[in-house]
């Protein structure tokens, strides 16, 4: 296929992801900011946003600071602002373009999954949202992308186009985890002082819920929430499909797929197969150990690595 | 002025029988039931995505072209009729463009003017001696037809460049397909859904390379084009690759395509970009939309571009009103299908008829599209006229003129119910190695306007879904 099809398909999906994983992370946030403050509710929760969503430097140009970081100005400028590069808004918009350029590689699903969300996106305001209003939003984003995904399982031949499309998928959602762990990681650092206060529950459970996982963390380790377990789950638990151990799976299969139909391996999949092995052969245990902060900066630094080797091997 | 035809009610308003079964069921079908079905059918073109830019209008980026939902219907005996006269002034145009690139029997016949040949726009000197795949350069053509009575169709303009609508007519058949599954029961309607397979066979049969399938591609300008949807439709129905400039390359007079899997060969080239944007070594220098060195790719007979570069010198409306004799000329026949009668304002007589009947005319520029930069005599105010009264004085061989013709109506429903409007016709006409293929009917185009007589999208016209009845 095209390559510049190959492209215009994984950034797709990427965009797609990124705006479901933004939609969560506001989910969150503005649901810990009802908390009172001694159940771990925080002043801080709206600049964490900001760091997490990996967009600090264009809301300190736009509002000076990050002491800015309200929940008014960070829900507009995460959700709709036209002006952030990865406001959701631009997220769909990006998505949209993207699918527009290559549809005759998307099923007609695809493509209306897009474009109706796209279309239904005008609707929302441009000012700050009430937060009815918001929550109505965060569901439309959740929804579109669930609607999206699922037409491309349901419809899409299981050819290139369809790896190249899982690919940006599971490459977005390890950066995506990943980034929620580095910027919480410290409230998973084992302490000295007492584990399992409130405050530390409700902001663990905020990360499990960021990526819809509080459920599946009872199923997994039918335990209390811990924040080893947490970590455990989000890195290492290959039945977690936001996991860093499970992106990377799906990314070495995808590669793989790829590669048969190509007939030829390269430097891509020679370095999924790294770094899926580093999340293989380790316990959570001598993630700890090295350094919880390091390892997931190392990852998110790799994954970049691989991004970079898929646009050279493919995409250009 | 005449009574004015229209193709259901006809000229003393009794029915035609090819729209009996249309008639009756449109008077029992009450009002809101058709305004609901055409929202339905907006909703879905929104959805699909089926829309057009229009150029020169801000904030409007991506609209619609009404479309309405009573079909047009034409008999088969009316196209069959029609069908051979297209196909015989497609004949006439590729082998009036091959001359005109190389023996130029037509000039030294003295049929055409040799200004109208050397100094037209879209003459290409490039294309000199150059010989193109089975002498043919119009592939695609869509030729522009309107009718004023139950037996007369004109030809109203030849779109020899790269043609459009064709996504339209198909997607209008599926929509009405959807929406109105009981008027195709009581219609045996010709189906249009081949179209693709047969441009796809057109598209083969051109291929330079014998031996090895060949690999077809559609060249567009990218998402940004009025017609990127077409574009993108067709390479989605052939199932071939929607490529821009960028994707392609050329080395040692090669094209390839950029890939996943590395360089691919292409042999055909159906090219959506004018000739000036094609190759920035060859035409325009500051196109960024097309391939360098695709222009001597090309010349090195290595890939087959559709349609043929220089195609232009044949479809302008000067040359237009030629094209009887270059029918007689090239194939010793008569012309089946009438032209609009007229007046080349480079000639000073004509000039001088056109300057005297103004109100009455229409005036066309020569190289003009769209519906754009014309004078409608009888809708123009005393000021318009003079505005072009002075023009054509100034540059008298930039324009033709024509009688306002009393184009035919079809029943369309608009604001206040079922009413008649203009319509003209588009068929798409396929020139491949091996035959000429058209598809029953063609892109009807109506003027949503009581009375307008321009039906073009630019100017707010709609579409139809355009139906030929089985025999």
């Amino acid at each position: 296929m095209l390559s510049r099809t190959a492209d215009n398909i994984y950034w797709l999906t990427r965009y797609v992801e990124r705006a479901d994983c933004l939609a969560r992370i506001l989910d969150v946030a503005q649901r810990l900011s009802y908390l009172p403050v001694t159940y771990g509710g925080s002043t801080n929760e709206w600049s964490s946003v900001v760091l997490t969503a990996g967009c600090a430097d264009q809301f300190v140009e736009k509002y000076g600071s990050l002491d800015q970081a309200s929940e008014e100005n960070v829900v507009s400028f995460i959700a709709l602002d036209p002006e952030n590069p990865t406001s959701i808004r631009n997220c769909f918009e990006v998505a949209r373009t993207n699918a527009r350029s290559v549809r005759t590689a998307l099923t007609s699903e695809m493509w209306d999954a897009i474009n109706s969300s796209w279309i239904e996106l005008r609707g929302f305001p441009d000012r700050a949202m009430t937060r009815d209003e918001l929550t109505r939003f965060l569901a439309f984003v959740k929804e579109t992308s669930l609607r999206f995904d699922g037409a491309m399982h349901r419809t899409m031949l299981r050819n290139d186009a369809f790896w190249f499309a899982r690919t940006g998928t599971h490459m977005e959602r390890a950066d995506n985890t990943a980034r929620i762990l580095d910027v919480k990681y410290h409230v998973l650092l084992p302490e000295k002082e007492k584990v399992g206060g409130p405050l530390d529950y409700f902001q663990w459970a905020s990360i499990l819920r960021s990526v819809s996982a509080l459920t599946a963390f009872h199923w997994v380790y039918r335990d209390s929430v811990k924040p080893w377990l947490v970590a455990d789950l989000l890195i290492l638990n290959r039945a977690m499909p936001r996991s860093l151990a499970s992106c990377y799976e799906a990314l070495t299969t995808s590669l793989d797929d790829i590669a048969d139909a190509y007939g030829r391996q390269g430097p891509a999949q020679r370095l999924a197969r790294t770094i899926r092995g580093r999340l293989t052969n380790q316990t959570i245990d001598d993630v700890f150990h090295t350094g919880l902060h390091e390892f997931i900066s190392n990852f998110i630094s790799d994954n970049n690595k691989l991004g970079a080797e898929i646009t050279e091997q493919y995409l250009t | 002025m005449r009574r004015i035809f229209d193709e259901m009610t006809g000229e003393d308003g009794t029915v035609r029988p090819a729209y009996e079964a249309l008639s009756e069921w449109l008077s029992k079908v009450p009002q809101e039931v058709l305004n609901q079905r055409r929202k339905e059918a907006e909703f879905i073109f929104r959805r699909i995505g089926i829309t057009f830019a229009v150029y020169g209008e801000q904030n409007s980026q991506e609209r619609l072209i009404p479309f309405d939902i009573v079909p047009r219907i034409i008999t088969n005996e009316e196209w069959t009729g029609l069908s051979r006269g297209l196909e015989q002034r497609v004949k006439a145009l590729n082998l009036y463009i091959k001359d005109v690139y190389s023996k130029r029997d037509v000039l030294r016949a003295g049929i055409i003017p040799e200004d109208l040949v050397y100094k037209n726009p879209a003459f290409r000197p490039e294309m000199n001696g150059q010989r193109v795949p089975h002498d043919l350069y119009v592939h695609i053509a869509g030729i522009d037809i309107v009718r004023t009575d139950p037996d007369t169709f004109y030809v109203l303009e030849d779109n020899a460049r790269t043609p459009s609508g064709v996504s339209y007519m198909l997607e209008n058949r599926e929509i009405m397909l959807r929406l109105f599954p009981e008027l195709f029961s009581l219609n045996k309607v010709a189906p249009v859904d081949k179209y693709a397979d047969d441009l796809l066979a057109t598209l083969r049969s051109l291929s330079p390379r014998g031996g090895s399938e060949p690999n077809v591609a559609i060249l567009t300008p990218g998402i940004y084009n009025s017609a990127y949807y077409e574009h993108s439709f067709l390479a989605d129905k052939l199932g071939v690759d929607l490529v821009e400039g960028r994707d392609l390359f050329v080395k040692d007079n090669i094209v390839f395509m950029r890939t996943t899997e590395g360089p691919k060969r292409v042999d055909v080239i159906y090219r959506r970009l004018d000739d000036d944007f094609l190759d920035p070594l060859a035409f325009r220098s500051d196109s960024v939309l097309g391939v360098p060195g695709l222009m001597s790719a090309y010349q090195a007979g290595n890939v087959t571009l559709t349609n043929a570069v220089g195609t232009g010198v044949a479809d302008d409306k000067a040359v237009y009103s030629y094209m009887p004799d270059i029918i007689r000329f090239y194939l010793g026949e008569e012309p089946l299908l009438p032209n609009v009668p007229t007046w080349r304002c480079r000639e000073p007589e004509h000039l001088k008829y056109v300057l005297d009947h103004l109100e009455e005319l229409v005036v066309k520029e020569v190289h003009g599209s769209g519906g754009y930069g014309m004078l409608v005599g009888p809708k123009a105010d005393k000021a318009q006229i003079e505005v072009f009264r002075a023009k054509l004085k100034h540059d008298p061989d930039n324009f033709i003129a024509q009688p306002t013709l009393a184009l035919s109506t079809c029943p369309t429903l608009v604001e206040e119910g079922v009413a008649p409007r203009h319509v003209d016709l588009r068929p798409f006409i396929l020139s491949g190695s091996d035959r000429v293929r058209i598809v029953p009917g063609g892109l009807t185009r109506v003027a949503m306007k009581e009375g307008s007589l321009v039906v073009n999208s630019s100017q707010g016209g709609g579409t139809k879904d355009t139906w030929v009845l089985d025999a």
